[in-house]
């Protein structure tokens, strides 16, 4: 078991015909072949004038909606160039995909303040903008991240960053913990799912055993989080946040991570996260040894 | 983006919020001259992007012409030390000379977006020229929020509910309800991620205005906004931030020792993070990105090595669509063309990590190779210590 994605997932990849958007699909196709035996593989690609055509195999449509029709795709994963990302999400959701994944950086915030907006109302789960991707272990990467580095186990991992979502897999796996699903949920201000919503599928999976959540300064999710999962999680939970040392007012590389008004910094987020009965660690070198301990296995 | 307070004002005029008649200056004879075109008493406004900017002297009141002319000569070229500049300042290169307003009420009114919602939201109090956040920690009932629905934008409702929280009198509730409905408009269609109008004032003769205007843009949104982007102010930013964007690179200038070089903003921030557990502080945040190339890396070691205070470099790369060879490459090629005479320290990880190592040791340049955060983060201060 695991959450979002699993070897059903038939992704379709819109953008496929620009850079990373290749270049991708073909990643997750290899790690659909080598890792997870032809399961949760891209079936589909989108690029509006562009239909008809086939990129490394793969049939490119026009439409989501005609590449859903025809292909069964269940999932969409977006490479778009950032004027043009809010759109897709939007095509995408209104086509009746249940999950949409959005890799793209640099989205106006305008834009996904109307693309929440619109997705208030409906069912489908967005990923991102601004994020690695989900992967399932042994079941399916739909993302941008190195998938060798990823190991099936029981730990669900929740996190805003990319890179440093690596380093807490590769800890993990240091440890001999495996992951049921890696979730990287966006770094910018406003993204489709906040760590709340991953928190209770990942409470709700049979499969996952305990969950680690990484944090970065600004905003309050992660301490809105914490405060639920004091009440709804029974799994043991283990929390980092990066940007100890950041200087307030300044945004450190993502969008979202600014400190403003004294509010959203590290230390404010880690006292929550502790008194929710969170374990914290303040050294990014011992997320996975933090878990492990956590689970008395250190 | 910042922009500076004349700038905001010129803006905010164009969408029919109302603000005070002036003009920017350059010299003190243009503020004389602006002066005697607005009759009356003026004030002279120090422009820096900072605020605080009355307390430190940057704002003086003038009756005359003259005294407009000789108030510019004193602001301007002065070295304006705010609580927001730091210690070293912000020379004043501009002036804002605008009419003096016969002043009823202070307010404050402002916009902001609810991350936790994804909404809007009008922030509005009758505690004027404070300090907004002080106002909300000691005094929240005194602060008024109001959600907007991005699908409506603000109806007159919305505009309605915040004139009354205002405690405005009854024959200016709808001028009121007409600024906050324009300065939305502001706020939505171009693109701002935080207006804040504090002080607006109520004045003596009735009116409504925007006394001071802070505004801040969406850097992502600004290549739809080529008027605003051409409001850029690089002598407001740190020289090395300005050389860092040239090359698409995400710098930040900070006052430690040990300069970062890192692939992604939270392993970055979590890099300068470990620098500081293992005892030493960081120089600078350095995400050089994803998809990184050789160029890219080696201008970002350029800048690195600009800052004086730099005694010793950590490398810490996560290799994922950036492959660890390239950025190998990357380094040696700097080093080699780059003026290095600190430490460096690199730890790498990730896709291509054997191949990057190779590189690295093959060069014959003096590199020490970490494993793991921790263990680079103490041999990063060893260096330091040595």
């Amino acid at each position: 078991m695991s959450i979002l994605v699993d070897k059903e997932t038939r992704i379709l990849v819109q953008g496929i015909t620009g850079r990373e958007g290749g270049f991708h699909a073909g990643q997750c196709q290899k790690y659909s072949r080598e890792f997870a035996g032809g399961g949760g593989a891209v079936v589909a690609g989108v690029t509006p004038g562009k239909g008809g055509q086939e990129a490394d195999g793969v049939p490119v449509f026009n439409t989501v909606a005609e590449a859903a029709r025809e292909t069964g795709a269940n999932a969409s994963l977006i490479f778009v160039p950032p004027p043009f990302a809010a759109d897709a999400v939007v095509e995408s959701v209104d086509a009746g995909l249940p999950l949409v994944v959005c890799i793209t950086e640099g989205i106006p915030v305008r834009d996904m303040v109307y693309v929440k907006r619109h997705m208030e109302e409906g069912e489908a789960v967005l990923i991102g903008p601004n994020c690695p991707g989900v992967i399932t272990p042994g079941g399916c990467k739909m993302g941008i991240m190195p998938g060798h580095i990823h190991k099936e186990g029981t730990i669900g991992v929740i996190s805003k960053s990319g890179t440093l979502t690596y380093e807490v897999v590769a800890q993990l796996t240091e440890q001999g913990l495996g992951q049921t699903t890696c979730v990287g949920i966006g770094g910018d201000p406003i993204i489709g799912t906040m760590y709340i919503d991953l928190l209770r599928m990942f409470e709700e999976d049979p499969a996952t055993e305990a969950i680690i959540m990484i944090g970065e300064i600004g905003g309050t999710a992660e301490q809105d989080a914490a405060r639920w999962a004091k009440e709804n999680v029974t799994k043991p939970l283990v929390g980092f946040i990066a940007g100890q040392t950041a200087p307030p007012g300044r945004r450190m590389g993502h969008a979202g991570a600014i400190i403003s008004g004294g509010e959203g910094t590290a230390a404010e987020k880690m006292r929550v996260m502790s008194e929710c009965g969170i374990h914290v660690t303040e050294s990014p070198a011992e997320m996975g040894l933090t878990m492990a301990r956590a689970l008395g296995k250190a | 983006m910042n922009i500076h307070e004349y700038q905001g004002k010129e803006l905010l005029a164009k969408y029919g919020v109302a603000v005070p008649g002036g003009g920017v200056a350059e010299t003190a004879e243009e503020a004389e001259r602006i002066a005697k075109e607005l009759g009356g008493t003026v004030v002279v406004k120090a422009q820096i992007h900072a605020g605080g900017r009355g307390k430190g002297g940057g704002v003086k009141l003038a009756a005359t012409p003259a005294e407009a002319k000789e108030a510019a000569s004193q602001i301007l070229g002065m070295t304006l030390v705010t609580h927001q500049t730091g210690p070293e300042g912000r020379l004043v290169k501009k002036v804002w000379v605008e009419e003096a307003s016969d002043i009823e009420r202070e307010l404050y009114l402002g916009i902001v977006l609810d991350r936790a919602t994804g909404r809007p939201t009008v922030m509005a109090s009758t505690e004027g020229g404070m300090d907004i956040e002080e106002v909300a920690e000691k005094t929240p009932e005194k602060l008024l929020k109001v959600p907007v629905d991005p699908a409506l934008s603000v109806w007159p409702s919305t505009a309605r509910r915040v004139a009354y929280g205002l405690d405005l009198p009854a024959d200016l509730v709808r001028e009121g309800t007409k600024f906050v409905t324009n300065l939305y408009r502001f706020y939505d269609e171009m693109d701002a991620s935080l207006v804040e109008i504090n002080p607006l004032v109520q004045t003596k003769d009735g009116r409504i205005l925007a006394l001071d205007a802070k505004v801040n843009f969406d850097d992502n949104a600004l290549y739809r906004h080529e008027e605003v982007a051409a409001m850029r102010d690089e002598d407001e930013e740190d020289p090395l931030e300005v050389e860092a964007s040239k090359f698409n690179l995400n710098y930040i200038k900070l006052d430690g020792s040990v300069a970062c070089m890192v692939n992604g903003a939270g392993l970055a921030m979590a890099t300068m993070d470990i620098i500081k557990l293992a005892g030493a502080a960081p120089a600078n945040f350095l995400d050089v990105g994803g998809g990184a190339s050789k160029e890219m890396v080696e201008n970002a070691f350029r800048i690195l090595m600009d800052d004086p205070d730099v005694k010793a470099v950590f490398i810490n790369i996560f290799g994922g669509i950036l492959r660890c060879d390239i950025l190998a490459e990357g380094v040696v090629q700097a080093v080699k063309t780059v003026n290095v005479n600190v430490p460096i320290i690199i730890r790498m990880e990730g896709t291509n990590v054997e191949k990057g190592r190779e590189i690295l040791e093959g060069s014959g340049l003096d590199f020490t190779v970490g494993n793991g955060m921790a263990d680079s983060a103490e041999k990063v201060v060893a260096a330091l210590n040595r």
